[in-house]
């Protein structure tokens, strides 16, 4: 007997096979970084245009929750939308409900439970994304991680998606606490072109500071690019 | 987590949906699902019936200064000319950074202050944070929009401490909220007004806001007839609040000023003057 065919079935072995597969889904998405500085932190992910007619100028992958929340993501691009915008809906309501700005952790917290109850019902299935969402709360810079099957953690620096081992090796070895919105910007982009096809074409890069959202435009990252492959 | 259409906002039945798909084995007993709005204006409770007319007979005050906020409350009740009780306790401890005040319908304050405690203790253990001043009373109000014009009778001061420091917020059933340095409350809060005016700076010591309290209360029940008992005085500062006083008599408060001022009462106040 597979059990697999459905979301609402364990394995004998303990395993929700759907939401297995949606993670695999994840992990061959394009790559996506995010990292945690003093002041700032940086979101940078991979676009890829699938023919050279498509203009990539116009793929966003960076979705602003907010006037200094943001998120990206790995995976199948049309789940990210539903979510962002659910997100989007969920942070004007809380504002409306309680007045203040919800903290990073409720949005996070909200996000991946939109993502858990997914996992739990039947004739649906899981989202296909795992999302990286930062911001700041009580001035501190905080960076989310929520994957298909509800889990939800905190971390300094990550990353998703295809490669994201070798990423994830190289931020491990290169992260340090405290690091400036540039020192940040530089260790993310270099993160991003180890795997990446260089070239401001492919790759988005967004800054979220205290009050603001800074998204790079296609000639910013062009130079990012350019001195970054000089650092080496 | 919030589920709500905003359009539908303040009505009293999405109170009841919050959460609905989490499984709640501990649910508080509310009001009733649906609140049908009347257009014809406040509903009267019970017909002007004047037995029951527990409105408003109260002074409750608040101000901020710069050690925190002073909240002096009467504790009188009465219904019409009856008194019912001389020893209401007026300030309702929402929990230990939050204070309320309630004037109007006891019962209607007694009942939403809880629900307002329940619901911050909630949003605490979910979050790990706790709910702001402004996020509480904000809650607050939208409960009572969702019920008006259907008769709740609540003028009530939150008052509470968080992260950017301690504030003052007045709630009404009318669904305004607002947010201020001086508050008062009641039919006798005119009176109380203009003693707090006449006096108020926000450079008051301790003592000094607690004696302005006190004196604000005292003589609003010496002239409000529904307001007396004895004076409550809480104070909030950044750890939280304090109870300063539990129950000074008006009456005791009375002969104290009056010995201060150097009438004695026995009808010779203006000869002694000529003196």
């Amino acid at each position: 007997m597979s059990y697999d065919t459905a979301l609402t079935v364990f394995s004998p072995d303990g395993q929700l096979f759907q939401v297995e597969y949606a993670m695999e889904a994840v992990k061959r998405g394009l790559c996506c970084v995010g990292v945690r500085g003093k002041d700032a932190i940086i979101l940078g992910v991979e676009k890829k245009a699938t023919s050279k007619l498509q203009d990539v100028k116009t793929i966003k992958k960076v979705y602003q929750l907010d006037h200094n929340l943001c998120m990206t993501f790995s995976g199948l691009n049309a789940d990210a939308r539903i979510l962002a915008n659910q997100t989007r809906l969920q942070c004007q309501q809380y504002k409306i409900y309680y007045e203040d700005d919800p903290s990073v952790d409720y949005i996070a917290k909200f996000t991946s439970q939109q993502q858990q109850k997914f996992t739990q019902r039947g004739g649906a299935r899981p989202y296909g994304i795992s999302t990286l969402i930062a911001g700041f709360s009580n001035n501190k810079p905080k960076l989310f991680q929520t994957d298909p099957s509800g889990a939800c953690s905190e971390w300094k620096a990550t990353s998703l998606g295809k490669s994201a081992k070798q990423v994830k090796d190289f931020l491990e070895k290169h992260w340090r606490e405290g690091l400036h919105e540039k020192d940040a910007l530089l260790l993310t982009t270099k993160a991003l072109m180890d795997v990446v096809e260089s070239g401001n074409k492919n790759i988005e890069l967004c800054v979220i500071r205290k009050n603001e959202c800074w998204f790079l435009n296609e000639n910013e990252v062009e130079e990012l690019t350019k001195i970054t492959a000089q650092l080496q | 987590m919030i589920d709500f259409d905003p359009s539908t906002f303040g009505l009293a039945h999405t109170y009841q949906k919050e959460d609905k798909d989490e499984i709640n084995t501990l649910s508080m007993p509310s009001a009733p699902q649906v609140i049908y709005r009347s257009l014809n204006g406040p509903t009267q409770t019970n017909g002007g019936n004047k037995l029951n007319n527990f409105k408003h007979g109260t002074t409750t005050l608040g101000f901020v200064f710069k050690e925190g906020i002073l909240l002096a409350v009467d504790s009188r009740a009465s219904m019409g000319s009856f008194l019912s009780s001389e020893q209401v306790r007026k300030v309702i401890e929402i929990n230990e950074y939050l204070l309320g005040t309630m004037a109007g319908g006891a019962a209607d304050c007694q009942y939403w202050l809880a629900y307002l405690a329940n619901h911050c203790r909630t949003y605490e253990l979910k979050n790990g944070s706790k709910l702001s001043v402004a996020a509480a009373s904000k809650f607050l109000q939208g409960i009572l929009i969702g019920y008006k014009n259907s008769g709740l009778s609540m003028g009530c001061m939150i008052a509470g401490t968080d992260l950017s420091g301690q504030h003052l917020y007045y709630i009404d059933n009318d669904g305004m909220r607002l947010k201020g340095d001086i508050f008062s409350v009641g039919s006798g809060s005119t009176y109380a007004y203009g003693v707090l005016d006449n006096h108020y700076r926000y450079d008051l010591s301790l003592d000094e806001a607690v004696e302005l309290g006190v004196r604000a209360i005292y003589h609003a029940t010496h002239r409000d007839t529904a307001s007396g008992g004895v004076v409550r005085v809480y104070h909030i500062h950044q750890n939280g609040w304090t109870k300063v006083h539990d129950g000074i008599d008006v009456v005791d408060l009375h002969y104290k000023f009056a010995q201060q001022k150097g009438l004695v009462g026995d009808g010779d106040e203006a000869k002694q003057r000529l003196f």
